[in-house]
């Protein structure tokens, strides 16, 4: 196994990050992936990965990657929603790991979301 | 699904929906290139009618939908390699579930991105159950508990961090990779 020091070096280097997060809890974005039979099996599992490793890069302390169920449609994963507070839930439909960092940048950070993406442009076509 | 680990990820949550509150997963390779996954929980475990009906696409304990496609995927995949599915339940005592597969087979998935998995499952449950992997084959074998990552992180570092994610998922990598390298891909 990787070193248990290392993890601990995690633990004191994290531990003030929560904190910071527990007072702003309102202020926190949600990305929710959906990680039933349909979505593991269309790759959901490095869309979330990606999403994980975007959050720790960017360092981004008010923003939670949690995961879902199936909401029925199926045809549509990977599918991710992201909840910003203050507005409208955003479902982006066909997600892959390389679309991760622009929906991050652009949504998440800079807020504007990836139309493209969108579970709108996607029953557009 | 295009791996074992894939699977995995999918089954486990049958285990956590179940109330379970230790989670073991295991991988055993033996010479003959068998490979066995088992997945035992002490969850609530089902019914004898429900254990007779539970291999079909059409039963499922969900209520908004009349299919679940998880546990008939996952026998197919192991049939399809000249292995099977194993099940047995207690009501109240919990499940275990073996998956066996031919790795000699042209027509077995690889064990796939196992790592990842764990780290995926750990993420989404991080408070409860525990979950425990171990992993056995002629090259050697390895143990990996929560309970054992609990232990340092103290209560107020939950396992969903992603530092942590990371952590776990690298960890077991390292240690699986000499034990699997050779089904992995």
């Amino acid at each position: 196994m990787k070193s248990l020091a290392e993890l601990e070096a995690i633990r004191k280097a994290t531990i003030s990050k929560i904190n910071l997060r527990n007072e702003d809890k309102d202020g926190a974005t949600r990305v929710v992936v959906g990680m039933a039979t349909c979505g593991i099996a269309a790759g959901a599992r490095p869309v979330m990965l990606s999403f994980v490793e975007q959050v720790e890069k960017k360092n981004l302390q008010h923003v939670t990657v949690s995961q879902t169920g199936c909401v029925g449609m199926c045809r549509l994963e990977p599918m991710v929603d992201v909840y910003v507070p203050g507005h409208e839930k955003v479902t982006y439909v066909h997600v892959k790991p390389d679309m991760v960092e622009r929906i991050v940048t652009e949504h998440i950070q800079g807020g504007h979301p990836v139309t493209e993406y969108t579970i709108g442009a996607a029953e557009n076509n | 699904m295009k791996e074992i680990a894939l699977h995995l990820l999918d089954i486990v949550q049958n285990s956590v929906r179940a109330g379970a509150s230790v989670v073991e997963i295991g991988f055993d390779l033996d010479s003959s290139g068998m490979l066995v996954m088992s997945v035992a929980d002490d969850g609530c475990g089902m019914s004898p009618e429900l254990l007779e009906r539970v291999r079909s696409p059409f039963t499922t304990t969900r209520t908004t939908r009349k299919v679940g496609l998880g546990i008939p995927l996952l026998m197919q995949n192991a049939v399809l390699s000249g292995g099977g599915l194993e099940l047995n339940s207690e009501e109240g005592r919990g499940t275990v579930l073996k998956a066996t597969f031919n790795t000699r087979s042209i027509d077995c998935l690889p064990l796939g991105d196992l790592a990842s998995t764990m780290a995926t499952i750990i993420m989404g449950s991080p408070d409860r159950p525990e979950f425990h992997l171990r992993c056995h084959s002629p090259e050697g074998e390895m143990s990996f508990t929560t309970e054992e990552v609990r232990a340092v992180l103290g209560e107020d570092v939950p396992l969903s961090e992603p530092a942590v994610s990371g952590w776990i998922q690298q960890s077991i990598q390292e240690e699986i990779e000499p034990i699997f390298g050779g089904i992995m891909r």
